[in-house]
């Protein structure tokens, strides 16, 4: 991430930030009297030590008052602390779900183009996990950064205003701390990713070979199976003996070098209540315990900081990368003067229209389709001819290049895109089922149906027996992607969908493929009781489920190039007729 | 966790050393506070001398190396402890998969074994490492802190008692409080993640249907659930800091309070204070790592739960040890009935039928008609619950599993190929095949064209799921690599939907003159597929409803009749 990009997303952040700048002004403010509280308290313990010397003459009265004076700071510092948390939590939470909301809600606008170009798991990755880690890292990483050079400062300055020599000392050895760990962190490193690629490479071996375990046994390839997962196995042992045992290097160096900070300010202190230096301040043992109580504290920041800048600057990355998602162009919003279908007869027409997907390769060129209110078009060709193409177009997912789709004489571009799309009835060959229960499912199209007429509809899709034999009917809950369904009875779900709604024009894409055909033979009788007297697409590769349309398109390389019935297109003996009769070679 | 003790086995040593010298460089950490005492007392007060406290910050510094040492010790041991168990682990769980019957497969799921093999083996791996470093490092400083200060002085050492008892409350409390709660916001974030992706995978059903704005509602609703649940448990978990601060302080004070009193009576000095005051600061973060080493743990114990599982599951298939020979024909299914784990419905019921050796059988019925169970049984992937499938005089389950696969060629229904090359997939039939023999199966398989077309020829790479052929390219390189085998019976598992008729057809008649003479089952949806067989088996609902040929069954079959002439309209009309 450049330089320049970093810093316009940090601007982002901080315009993120805004409506909570009261609490962020609060949180650092408590961040403030928690490390102030947390400093003095040492300061007062070495006092009452000065006070406990000697046998029979102890100053009880002064010790107590000491006493109140740290229970006092102790209150203060344990509610500051916790309000700072509360606050910190709220800050965060409340970032993450607005950036959620956002991202949410720009994806719904964002042109199908863009999703269909970006894989799902980038996207939802952005959306949930760089989202946590932004907040993990920027958020908390900010506060204890914060907190830590505030520590790290005020130990400092009280270190300098006790006694300077002894806080010299520290300043000078600690950074050393922080290079043995730099210094650890580069080696590890590459450890690391050396063990991650190894990792990566076991996981996709089990992936392969776990998935696919029923061809393994059936070669009865086990043992060279586990030969070869022996040898990745035996990689993979040696890496990660080695990242392990260096990086659990970081943690005792460090304490080693505490431990020398630590007898350094024990001498020195120490050799200056022996020899009465000539320096102008106040010694005493109480003063060296609570420089002491200093020493140990003040190294303690420094391990964190050094692993919080590499945790901002990941964090930044992941806005980045979220904010990517957030300002993606959305689709241009319907006009003002958008018309809304209403009573739509079904007249669909293509009027010189052109469309890619990408600029150096064109797809359709100048294509020309009258359909008649009620007719029955049906669109074959091989594959990457641009069927699915066309539906993309009649849906408004894509906008053609030029030409113009009209409905009933109106540009679809100027009616409003809910009013469109509620017009149509969709069966892909992708069938789609949302987590929830089959009713939900089923009712997407109608929400106020009844419960009478959703069960005619699924039995006009032959979806009702198998729906009555899952364990709890209507309200069996499908898992994610209908993960607990067949092919076929998820194609028999979105087909009930449609027999529900009944809008008046359909697309059917290849709406029966992964149905047997038996089953696909009923259900074509339901689909041309519905199809009658409305305007349907119908895209299919088994010929036989379009012989009975109005009018057939075939289409090749964009271009429609031939059009009739059935009968029309057989006796022209072409591009169809091939087709047809590959089919029952033998 | 028990049953996988036994993988510590090999690295004994390594497990004991690791944790005694990590107790070694606690030992060490012990002796500073009393050091210090001893500099104050004997080096400032008595007046000792420069030279004692020069010698003892020297022994300070010696201490710190020492402990150095140990700890680096007992890092290594640990981390090859730990990383040596994970390996024999994963090592026998990877065979142990292997093993396990398609019903067994089935039931397990993929996705869930994969995730046995690597995030629970990581999480025990850790585990096993945290605990070997830390099981004895934490409790022994915060107990040995405890020790020192009764040592010094028992009401200094009841303070101790009594303020580790309290934080143990506290820390443990939050602990466990919050642990369910983070689970459950963890579950919350799920459903926040599971409606972002099908917002995704369904932008085209959902516009189509204009429920963008019922999405947005729906997820807000989740989104601030999800909030809610967080923000709930951060307030818990917030409290562990202030509270064990004040505990911690509060005890500073009433310890100087104690010893104060202590020292006007001349029982303890002002060095020894400072020790004791020393001692309490070690404790809190020693607890803390306590506490995190429990959270490991007991993760660790969830997942060696579950791996233990599988590890416990002994391959369901029934083998048998009889050496009857039955007569009759080459195979035979008699009486078969096959079921599903509970289903309530036999997945194959009362199937009989029996097939002359090198005659072609062909298999055909809706979805989910039993088609490819059916043709499962031969190679004994699964059992059935009752009746026998026979071959050639043996029971399938008397065989021998490896025996009687090597005997079979079986192509999926799904063309799996593995990432390697085209000649190493190949080789998965015969390990000994040669080129010429490898090419002869292609060109039966009618994929001679798929590797001429490749610039490498036999030696092109294959990458994983073979995602780099065309669907029907898989299909026909499947089914060579099973003709490499030459085996005596082949099964065909609907592997020839993704060809085209013309190619179907000679893929067929190639598989017709083969010299080794098969025993053919051929599964499929396509009446035209199997037309030519010696013998069709139409299947509904995991019963057989007509056996015979092709003619045969138009005339006596209503059910193939049916499937017939949905796909060849035009003939029936």
């Amino acid at each position: 991430m450049s330089a320049s990009n970093r810093k316009s997303v940090l601007k982002r952040i901080l315009k993120q930030l805004k409506k909570y700048k009261i609490s962020v002004f609060l949180t650092i403010l408590f961040a403030l009297v928690t490390v102030a509280g947390t400093l003095a308290v040492p300061v007062f313990f070495g006092q009452i030590v000065d006070l406990i010397v000697d046998g029979g003459n102890i100053d009880f009265s002064s010790i107590f008052r000491l006493f109140i004076i740290i229970a006092v700071i102790i209150g203060i510092t344990c509610l500051s602390q916790w309000l700072m948390s509360e606050i910190n939590n709220r800050i965060t939470y409340n970032v993450v779900k607005d950036i959620r909301e956002e991202s949410f809600r720009n994806i719904q606008r964002l042109p199908l183009k863009f999703i269909d170009s970006h894989p799902y798991g980038d996207i939802v990755g952005r959306a949930i996990a760089d989202v946590d880690q932004f907040a993990d890292g920027l958020l908390m990483g900010f506060t204890q950064l914060f907190t830590g050079v505030l520590t790290i400062l005020g130990t400092l300055v009280i270190m300098l205003v006790i006694n300077w020599v002894i806080a010299l000392v520290v300043v000078v050895i600690t950074p050393l701390s922080l290079f043995v760990a730099r210094f650890i962190a580069s080696r590890t490193y590459n450890m690391f990713r050396k063990t991650s690629e190894v990792r990566g490479e076991q996981t996709a071996f089990i992936d392969e070979m776990i998935g696919n375990l029923k061809v393994v046994q059936a070669f009865s390839h086990e043992d060279e199976n586990l030969e070869k997962f022996d040898e990745i196995n035996g990689r993979l042992t040696k890496v990660s003996l080695k990242s392990i045992f260096f990086s659990s290097l970081v943690n005792p160096t460090t304490r080693f070098i505490n431990a020398i900070v630590y007898a350094m300010v024990a001498l020195a202190g120490a050799l200056m209540l022996v020899f009465e230096t000539p320096l102008p301040f106040a010694f005493s043992v109480g003063v060296l315990t609570s420089l002491l109580a200093y020493a140990n504290q003040y190294t303690k920041p420094f391990n964190e900081i050094s692993g919080v800048v590499t945790e901002l600057q990941n964090a930044i990355a992941c806005a980045g990368r979220i904010y990517e998602i957030i300002d993606e162009p959305t689709e241009v919003p319907d006009g003002n003067d958008a018309i809304t279908l209403q009573n739509v007869e079904g007249n669909v027409n293509f009027n010189d229209v052109s469309f890619s997907y990408s600029s150096d390769k064109k797809l359709i060129e100048n294509l020309n389709i009258d359909v008649n209110a009620g007719q029955r078009i049906a669109i074959v060709g091989p594959t990457g001819c641009g069927k699915t193409t066309l539906i993309n177009l009649l849906m408004r997912f894509y906008e053609p290049a030029s030409g113009v789709i009209s409905v009933d004489g109106n540009d679809i571009n100027k009616v409003t895109r809910k009013s469109l799309r509620s017009n149509y009835g969709m069966v892909l060959q992708d069938t789609w089922l949302k987590t929830g229960t089959v009713r939900e499912n089923i009712l997407m199209g109608r929400p106020d149906a009844s419960d009478d007429e959703m069960i005619a509809a699924a039995k006009a899709a032959h979806s009702h027996n198998f729906i009555m034999q899952l364990s709890d009917g209507y309200d069996t809950v499908i898992a994610e992607d209908g993960g607990n369904l067949s092919q076929g009875q998820k194609q028999l779900l979105c087909i009930t969908r449609i027999m529900l709604s009944l809008p008046p024009m359909l697309i059917l894409d290849e709406a029966t493929s992964s149905i047997d055909t038996r089953t696909e033979k009923r259900i074509q009788d339901a689909f041309a009781k519905l199809m009658s007297g409305r305007t349907s697409f119908i895209v299919a590769h088994r010929l036989s489920t379009i012989q009975e349309a109005d009018l057939i398109l075939v289409m090749k390389d964009g271009k429609i190039i031939e059009s009739g019935t059935h009968a029309e297109l057989l006796d022209r003996d072409g591009f169809y007729r091939k087709l047809y009769n590959s089919q029952f070679a033998v | 966790m028990g049953k996988l003790l036994k993988y510590i086995k090999n690295y004994k040593i390594q497990s004991v050393l690791a944790p005694l010298f990590k107790l070694l460089e606690a030992c060490f950490e012990l002796f500073v506070p009393i050091i210090v005492a001893a500099i104050i007392d004997n080096g400032v007060k008595e007046g000792v001398g420069a030279e004692y406290i020069i010698v003892a910050c020297v022994i300070l510094v010696a201490l710190g190396l020492v402990g150095l040492v140990a700890a680096v010790a007992a890092q290594y041991f640990a981390a090859c402890a730990a990383v040596g168990f994970a390996k024999e682990l994963r090592h026998d769980l990877f065979r142990k998969m292997q093993s396990l019957s398609y019903s067994q497969i089935d039931s397990l799921g993929t996705p869930r074994m994969i995730t046995r093999m690597t995030s629970d083996v990581n999480q025990i791996q850790s585990g096993v490492n945290l605990v070997l470093r830390l099981f004895m490092r934490s409790p022994f400083i915060v107990f040995g802190a405890m020790i020192m200060a009764f040592v010094i002085d028992i009401y200094a050492g009841t303070v101790f008692a009594v303020s580790i008892a309290v934080l143990c409350a506290i820390v443990f409390t939050i602990m466990l409080v919050s642990i369910p709660l983070y689970k459950k916001s963890q579950s919350k974030l799920d459903k926040v993640t599971t409606a972002t992706r099908e917002t995704l995978t369904g932008a085209r059903v959902l516009r189509a249907f204009c429920k963008e704005e019922d999405e947005v509602e729906e997820f807000d609703r989740k989104n601030v659930d999800l909030k809610k649940s967080q923000l709930f448990v951060g307030r818990i978990s917030a409290l562990m800091n202030p509270l064990t601060y004040a505990v911690i302080n509060v005890a500073i004070i009433v310890l100087l309070y104690v010893g104060a009193i202590r020292v006007e009576e001349s029982i303890l000095t002002q060095g020894m204070v400072v020790a004791l005051y020393n001692y309490m600061s070690q404790i809190l973060i020693e607890l803390i790592k306590l506490a995190n080493l429990i959270i490991t743990v007991t993760k660790s114990f969830a997942s060696a739960g579950r791996i233990a599982e599988i590890l416990g599951m002994q391959s369901s298939l029934v083998v048998r040890n009889s050496k009857e020979k039955i007569d009759g024909d080459y195979i035979q299914f008699n009486n078969v009935c096959v079921n599903y784990g509970n289903a309530s419905m036999n997945a194959l019921d009362d199937i009989t039928f029996s097939v002359a050796k090198g005659q072609t059988v062909g298999i055909i019925g809706g979805t989910g008609a039993g088609k490819t169970t059916l043709v499962n049984l031969i190679p004994h992937f699964y059992d059935a619950v009752s009746g026998e499938v026979i071959i050639d005089g043996e029971n399938v389950n008397a065989i021998g599993d490896e025996s009687l696969r090597s005997r079979c060629g079986v192509v999926p229904q799904h063309a799996v190929l593995f990432k390697g090359t085209i000649r190493e997939n190949m080789k998965w039939g015969n390990e000994i095949a040669t080129d010429e023999e490898i090419m002869e199966a292609i060109e039966k398989a009618q994929a001679a064209d798929v590797i001429s077309s490749k610039e490498n020829g036999l030696d092109e790479v294959v990458e994983q799921d073979g995602r780099n052929f065309s669907g029907g390219q898989r299909q026909r390189l499947t089914i060579a690599r099973a003709l490499v085998k030459k085996p005596e019976i082949l099964i065909l598992d609907d592997s020839a939907s993704a060809l085209d008729y013309a190619t179907d057809a000679n893929l067929r008649s190639a598989l017709k003159h083969l010299d080794y003479d098969p025993t053919v089952f051929i599964v499929s949806q396509r009446t035209s597929s199997i037309r030519h067989a010696d013998k069709i088996v139409v299947l509904d609902a995991g019963k057989i409803v007509g056996i015979g040929t092709h003619d045969e069954l138009l005339n006596k079959c209503e059910l193939y009749r049916e499937i017939h002439y949905s796909q060849y309209a035009k003939e029936g009309a």
